[in-house]
């Protein structure tokens, strides 16, 4: 007879992560522990100007008074803040001027995952900014952007060559006391990317980011902020990848997006942290907060995400629409297979009038994972005639797996219009089975059902980053069934 | 082709099947008919290997191959078809893009190559034309939202693209309308060739005016207990099961 479920389970529940190899290289590593100097020293290290020091200062000032967060849908783990290092960058240059002088280990790491530096092999409209541990290594396509009036560069180069935009706009949608996680990434922020879009400018191509944690003992608190000026649009990609390691990694990110008047932000991220072996131990603790802002009439963000990694991912792209008929849109699959837990959704903030927000958010859990929804729409009360309409699946494979959904629906507007539907199912051994007998092996099946069940997400997705979450679905779940 | 020998199953601790014996052989459609429980859409459960079957005794035969070691999927791949009772619905999942993956993996088993884009929808517009398939609901997620009726002419279609030796039609007249058993008739008869056989399973002796088989069989309590010609199925229609019934009972008692 033909290899049980259960028998396949076995075998892939094993199946490597296979981004989990470490990059010899030299690194600057600062001393383990959170105190004001190491805050200090990470400023003076990126040559900051006073303000961005007295505003990290702030952040840590709040990180202090915050308590732990305690309404999520999971036993939060106890993190001993002092036994992180919060800097670690490659040793070499502190600046890299272009592609010649970056360290070639660095530039196999990331061939290793896919992601070529070198401009000549870049397929075709994607440009690329990779940030190693907690420096940004390399932005490629630098010159093609530019004769468009657009800044894509690392948060730290920014700083310096653009401080009025960095100023005006670093923390003006999340700011430093907006929660522990993100008051400890304004103390404590390495670097991450920048971009800003000039007035009724189309960003030619995709931008994307690839964001890896290389050493142990490390925290990565990276910061993203994207500027989409008036009539402008821009779609941006990140990616992430960490080492296997015994012990939990700490990323606490922070990413604003800022859409003026008639401005489009499309956000797109494939996490692919790792989550951890199959008994729970290790992985990374994604403790991220991202959030947008329609500021003016006609502006539209749209966050998607694909979530296959982590150990505990947590966390609640959001949309502040203030413009009036202003639109934010959630896609999401999230899949927890062993232990890994994800808690994650979104808020939508309706504040302008005629504002519209789509909620699309897909669960996938196998194993022993646990997925909670956890969405919030909010209706004020000058949003005549918002809308709202949310649709949260959840697919089950297995019997020790778990989901859970937690809509939160506030509206303070009679013309509002707000539609929810939910489904939980389960992938069936009939749909299995009818699959085995057109020829089909079980693998394929369980990778085709999924791919069917996250279609409407996953088309969101740019078409090259389409394939590659389709794939990461499939290796993710292959053989979870039982 | 197929050859069955005292062929014998069960569920948990159900006795299932207790001795099929059935040759089948290349260019005949055999015809198994019977009352409800006895056993008919269990025998398609077996040959095509079900998870919750198992088989206590006997062997299966197809092509030379002990059929019963083989995997669902290569059991499929080595040309044995199943057109479901109740076919499956898979939403997201496009007819089309299923249709090329099981083609493609059917194909890989052969070491053949994958089937080339061009070719692939020369081959659809061909078959759909043939059994009389909407193009429309090619490129629909597979039996999603599907009446019941289209999911019958899906799996002819299905039939028709990935070209078995061996299909069974376990009850594929059910819940047809007259026009839609026409339909799905006419598919499998333009389908029938001397290369392939086919095992139609029917509680009604009405598809059987369409698709004439050449071999009528009686299942009941887990056996065959007669097998005739087209016209047995005529003197079923006429007297109902009860007197086949009698002599299986005899028989399973001594």
């Amino acid at each position: 007879m033909a290899k049980n479920s259960a028998d396949i389970l076995e075998e892939y529940s094993d199946k490597e992560y296979e981004y989990g190899f470490v990059t010899d290289i030299e690194m600057d590593i600062a001393p383990k522990g959170l105190n004001e100097d190491i805050i200090r020293f990470i400023s003076a290290k990126k040559g900051e100007p006073q303000w961005l020091l007295e505003w990290r200062l702030k952040g840590y000032e709040a990180f202090l008074k915050q308590p732990d967060p305690h309404w999520q849908n999971f036993e939060f783990p106890q993190i001993d803040f002092q036994d992180i290092s919060y800097y670690a960058a490659p040793r070499t240059k502190a600046k890299y001027k272009d592609m010649n002088e970056v360290d070639p280990e660095l530039i196999a790491t990331f061939e290793k995952l896919g992601i070529p530096l070198s401009e000549q092999k870049i397929l075709a409209g994607v440009a690329v900014d990779a940030v190693f541990d907690s420096v940004s290594v390399a932005t490629t396509f630098q010159e093609t952007l530019k004769e468009h009036g657009i800044i894509f560069s690392s948060v730290s180069k920014a700083v310096q060559e653009h401080p009025e935009l960095i100023q005006k706009y670093l923390g003006s949608v999340v700011p430093y006391s907006d929660n522990k996680f993100a008051a400890l990434n304004s103390a404590v922020f390495s670097d991450g990317s920048f971009v800003y879009i000039p007035k009724g400018v189309r960003c030619p191509m995709e931008l994307s980011t690839y964001f890896r944690i290389n050493s142990g003992n490390t925290g990565q608190f990276e910061r993203t902020l994207i500027i989409a000026d008036e009539g402008s649009y821009v779609s941006y990609l990140e990616g992430c990848t960490a080492p296997k390691r015994d012990e939990n990694q700490m990323h606490a990110a922070v990413v604003e997006l800022v859409a003026l008047e008639n401005a489009e932000i499309k956000y797109s991220t494939v996490q692919n942290w790792y989550p951890g072996d199959k008994d729970g131990k290790g992985g990374i603790y994604n403790f991220v907060t991202k959030r947008g802002v329609c500021r003016g009439a006609n502006a539209k963000i749209s966050w998607t995400q694909v979530e296959t990694g982590s150990a505990i991912t947590w966390k609640y792209p959001s949309v502040i629409l203030r413009g009036d008929h202003s639109s934010g849109e959630f896609y999401s699959v999230a899949v927890t297979k062993n232990k890994q837990i994800a808690d994650t959704g979104t808020k939508m903030f309706h504040i302008g009038k005629g504002t519209k927000s789509r909620i699309i958010s897909k669960g996938i859990s196998a194993g022993e994972g646990q997925n909670s929804y956890r969405g919030l729409v909010n209706v004020g009360s000058k949003a005549e005639n918002a809308r709202n309409f949310t649709q949260c699946d959840s697919l089950l494979i297995g019997d020790r797996c778990g989901a859970h959904t937690f809509p939160y629906i506030e509206s303070k507007n009679r013309t509002a219009t707000i539609e929810h539907e939910a489904t939980t199912s389960k992938i069936g051994e009939d749909q299995i089975f009818y699959l085995n007998q057109r020829g089909i092996d079980t693998e394929k099946a369980v990778a085709l059902i999924v791919n069917g069940y996250a279609k409407e997400v996953l088309n969101q997705l740019p078409m090259e980053f389409a394939v590659e979450a389709q794939k990461l679905l499939s290796i993710t779940l292959e053989g979870s069934v039982g | 082709m197929l050859s069955i020998k005292n062929l014998q199953a069960k569920v948990e601790d159900k006795q299932i099947l207790k001795g099929i014996n059935l040759q089948v052989n290349a260019g005949e459609v055999h015809a198994i008919m019977g009352p409800n429980g006895s056993g008919k859409s269990s025998l398609a459960s077996v040959l095509t290997g079900r998870e919750n079957y198992e088989v206590t005794d006997g062997e299966v035969i197809f092509d030379g191959k002990n059929l019963l070691e083989l995997s669902p999927e290569d059991r499929a791949r080595e040309g044995v078809f199943l057109a479901f009772q109740y076919p499956i619905e898979i939403p997201g999942v496009s007819n089309i893009n299923f249709l090329r993956t099981a083609l493609n993996e059917i194909r890989a088993y052969h070491n053949e190559p994958p089937m080339e884009a061009k070719e692939f929808l020369r081959l659809t517009r061909e078959k759909q034309k043939l059994v009389e398939f909407d193009a429309k609901l090619t490129n629909r997620s597979l039996n999603e939202g599907f009446s019941g009726g289209e999911k019958k002419r899906n799996e002819i279609f299905q039939l028709a693209m990935l070209n078995p030796k061996l299909s069974i039609l376990d009850e594929t007249d059910s819940g047809l309308d007259i026009d839609a058993l026409r339909i799905v008739s006419n598919g499998v008869n333009k389908l029938r060739s001397d290369k392939n056989a086919f095992i139609v399973i029917t509680h009604y002796q009405r598809l059987l005016e369409y698709i004439v088989p050449d071999f009528v069989h009686v299942l009941y309590d887990g056996r065959i207990v007669k097998s005739g010609t087209k016209e047995l199925a005529l003197e079923l229609e006429e007297k109902g099961y009860d007197w086949i019934k009698e002599p299986a009972t005899t028989a399973s008692v001594g």
